[in-house]
């Protein structure tokens, strides 16, 4: 048997090495459903994942979320308010037209139009309050107030072709107005089922390697891994946690890792007086909110043994977390280190604050919205009646969970966060800076945290256009948050894909599945 | 038989509205999709924004009102997560399902009758008894694990099937089906033979009651002592009297079929309308669901409507009038 697969392997090998004498193509299981081909709609992980196959951006991240150019070839500040994009020249849409400027004025102009979206990517050219064009391949984008971030959000949304302005989404969807820059052209969308696409041989990048792209959707994770195996498809994503390790050993499997930008934390309601879910443990109520005490916070951190989280729960497959984004991302703290495991000293500490019996608490999670996220509530509520704080976990579907924790139902949550501009200002804003609709501030600060030293540094650093002050203040912001236990951390993700044997991918800390990415493995 | 279907006919639309009011509210009351659609990285205005853009601001009452008035003209909304109408979303998967659902009714009819027929003759050889064996497994084995087995075994080790999705579909009055392709039949078989195993089970055991019961009747008595042979007597006269039970379960059972094939269409990633609904129960896409139960019900009642009817051809006995309470 082992013969016969060399004779095949080396068979195969040698077609390769002829060069162009067999059609490459990949098949990939991707676990996440795709909701639309039209980019401006619905602004999703797995929706932007596939429309990066077919459309460019501006600019571009790469695997570690670093700004990379793409359809911009360079840019910089004219001033406080106005940014600076040079356009690529030579470059073509799918369809044999150039791009120039006017596609992006018609990319402007179309994401505020689309009807219906349900997630519009309006957040990301909402700042832009008058976009010129200078000539056919320069553009200046004007901002009411300085605004350091522009690269970064025109990594956000995809370019689509002027003449297509106006295209409603059903004509993405059929093909008709899916035409773009990108590495590859779409020939087929079948809603809920795959996606199929061919190479786009007048690719101003890299030479795209495979002839066709097959996008199975396989949410089922067992599914999944069974497809892998069975041959079907040669790359999967989303690779459960428990067959990770079998994965691994497999000699017909690689696998390939790296930490996300996605971390789960733990967020307290350190707002009101008088918690829903925060009792003594007779069931009474207690005179004062125990969570707004930032010893009790810290306590809480201290008794969570976070290796043994990432260890036994995540099945090694998490590092454990300090901050909002792990040490290599753009505006993260050195100073900040993971929580020590210390049960003694967090009850010591408990007492401290006025609670030596400790209180009774529910902690609130989702059952199906980040990876063993329920399992990690058990595990934290256990840590945490340890010292006393008797914690009772009630696990909801997301669909649930998230609308009564939008309108401040619980008093201790579960949540992750994955920075999708790869740097701390996003958890920062969203997250921890004060609620307030107007700015747009903690639109997912749940707890209701406020602290106007954070606010003011936050203002500062969205403000600061050079790069490296920002991110000592982006870092200094952090620390003024999480020293004060605005949230505590849990772990960061590691994002997991498994390959065939003889296949590589380039593994992303923004979760995405790029067949550009994947490569015939050099032996 | 006028009077009889329009009395049927006013009694469907009744059930048809209660449910949809039913299912509109319990929807409305588990809460907002959007804070699933929406981007976590969203603020307060673009949320407010996408909440008024699917008309989730208005009071309940108003919009089921909404919905009625659309309803009666044939538009039962627009998803939320996809912006299609919700109706040509599911019919778009229907062609799946059916040929799923008429696959998996077609093998457990094909192998089921056979199977009881034998058990109901030789109860008590070897055979019969491994049939009864079997048929208990097959409706105490969960769905989703036989699935997975099913592809543990095929597809993994033996790799004589594939694993998940449908195969090459060819276009038939507009819409697609992979019946018509060898490839689509072999990524058929494995989830029809999932979705068929309970069907079977119920058909064989049937199929052997009825054998049982009619075998012992004085019509057999009389039909050997006029010499005719076994074969006539079981697959001409005895066949006919055991398919009204068999017909009636049957035809229920196709109607469950089609609308709740949801576990296999997942292990499989079946792209038809169990996954569809499913996944808008995921993602409260209330359009999608009012829309899906709808329709559901409506074919409920059609097949309710043809099974009676049926049974009132297969047995010259049976009036129409006395169905209609």
């Amino acid at each position: 048997m082992r013969i016969l697969a060399h004779g095949v392997l080396a068979t195969a090998l040698a077609a390769a090495g002829l060069g162009t004498a067999a059609a490459a193509d990949l098949t990939m299981g991707l676990g996440g459903a795709v909701s639309s081909m039209d980019p401006h709609y619905h602004n999703v992980a797995t929706n932007n994942m596939i429309n990066r196959h077919i459309f460019g951006r501006l600019v571009d991240q790469d695997a570690q979320q670093k700004l990379v150019p793409d359809l911009a070839e360079s840019w910089r500040a004219v001033d406080d308010t106005t940014w600076e994009f040079k356009l690529r020249k030579g470059v073509k849409f799918h369809d044999g037209s150039d791009f120039d400027a006017k596609d992006v004025m018609a990319t402007l102009s179309r994401i505020p139009w689309v009807p219906n979206a349900p997630s519009s990517f309006r957040i990301f050219t909402g700042q832009i309050t008058e976009a010129k064009v200078i000539d056919s391949h320069t553009i200046h984008l004007k901002t009411a107030a300085p605004f350091p971030l522009m690269p970064v959000f025109m990594a956000g949304f995809a370019i689509i072709s002027d003449e297509f302005e106006r295209a409603p989404t059903e004509d993405f969807n059929s093909g008709k107005a899916a035409i773009g820059t990108g590495a590859y052209k779409l020939k087929q969308f079948v809603r809920g089922d795959r996606i199929e696409l061919t190479r786009n041989d007048a690719y101003y990048g890299t030479k795209p390697e495979w002839d066709n792209v097959h996008v199975k959707q396989i949410t089922n994770s067992a599914a999944r891994v069974a497809a892998l195996l069975s041959g079907d498809v040669q790359i999967i994503d989303q690779v459960p946690t428990a067959d990770f390790a079998r994965l691994k050993k497999d000699k017909n499997i690689s696998v390939s890792s790296v930490v996300s930008n996605r971390v789960i934390y733990l967020s307290m309601d350190t707002n009101r007086d008088v918690s829903p879910f925060v009792k003594a443990k007779d069931g009474s109520a207690l005179d004062k909110n125990p969570l707004k005490d930032v010893r009790v916070r810290k306590a809480m951190s201290m008794a969570i043994n976070r290796p043994a989280i990432v260890d036994r729960v995540m099945e090694g497959q998490a590092i454990a977390a300090a901050q909002f984004l792990p040490e290599t991302f753009f505006g993260t703290s050195k100073n900040l280190k993971v929580e020590k495991f210390d049960a003694a000293g967090a009850k010591k500490l408990l007492a401290e604050a006025g609670y030596p019996d400790g209180f009774s608490i529910t902690l609130h999670s989702p059952n199906d919205r980040y990876l063993n996220d329920e399992k990690v509530a058990q595990a934290v509520a256990q840590m945490l009646t340890r010292i006393g704080i008797q914690t009772r976990v009630e696990a909801l579907p997301f669909a649930t969970y998230s609308p009564r924790a939008t309108k401040l139902e619980f008093s201790f949550m579960l949540w992750g966060w994955g920075s999708g501009t790869g740097e701390v200002s996003s958890p920062l804003r969203s997250l921890v800076a004060t609620f307030d609709r107007d700015k747009g501030n903690g639109p997912s600060n749940r707890g209701r945290y406020s602290n106007p030293k954070v606010d003011e540094l936050l203002a500062a650093a969205l403000r600061t256009v050079d790069d490296k002050a920002r991110a000592d203040l982006l870092a200094q912001a952090s620390e003024a948050a999480l020293f004060d236990v605005a949230v505590i951390p849990l772990h960061y993700n590691i994002n997991n894909w498994a390959t065939r044997a003889g296949f590589s991918y380039e593994p992303r800390t923004d979760e995405s599945t790029l067949a550009m990415g994947v490569k015939r493995a050099q032996r | 038989m006028t009077v009889f279907l329009i009395r049927r006919l006013m009694q469907a639309v009744v059930v048809l509205f209660v449910m949809s009011l039913i299912v509109f509210v319990g929807v409305y009351a588990i809460g907002n999709p959007i804070d699933i659609l929406i981007s976590p990285e969203a603020d307060q205005i673009e949320r407010e924004r996408a909440i008024e853009a699917l008309g989730l601001h208005l009071p309940m009452w108003e919009q089921y009102f909404v919905f009625l008035q659309r309803a009666v003209t044939g538009d039962l909304g627009r998803s939320f997560a996809f912006s299609t109408p919700a109706l040509e979303l599911i019919v778009e998967r229907m062609p799946a399902t059916l040929e799923l659902a008429v696959a998996a009714m077609g093998i457990s009819i094909l192998v089921g009758i056979p199977l009881g027929m034998w058990a109901g003759f030789r109860p008590d050889s070897v055979g019969g008894r491994a049939i009864m064996a079997g048929s208990i497994l097959g409706f105490s084995l969960p769905t989703f694990w036989v699935g997975l087995m099913l592809i543990m075994v095929f597809a993994v080790h033996l790799g004589w099937l594939p694993s998940t999705g449908r195969g090459q579909t060819v276009e038939v009055l507009g819409m697609h089906f992979s019946i018509f392709t060898l490839n689509g039949w072999t990524h058929l078989l494995l989830p029809a033979f999932n979705l068929a195993l309970f069907k079977m089970a119920l058909v064989i055991r049937l199929t052997r009651a009825g054998m049982r019961e009619n075998l012992l009747m004085d019509y057999v008595k009389f039909a050997r002592a006029k010499g005719l042979s076994t074969g006539r007597v079981i697959f001409v006269h005895v066949m006919k009297n055991i398919m009204i039970p068999v017909v009636t379960i049957l035809g229920l059972e196709l109607g469950s079929v089609i609308a709740f094939a949801v576990v296999t269409e997942t292990i499989f990633s079946w792209p038809g309308m169990g996954k569809l609904i499913i996944d808008s129960i995921n993602q409260l896409d209330r359009p999608v669901i009012v829309a899906y139960l709808l329709i559901t019900v409506s074919m409920f009642i059609v097949i309710n409507l043809v099974v009676d009817i049926l049974y009132s051809v297969l047995d010259p006995r049976v009036l129409l009038k006395e169905m209609k309470s």
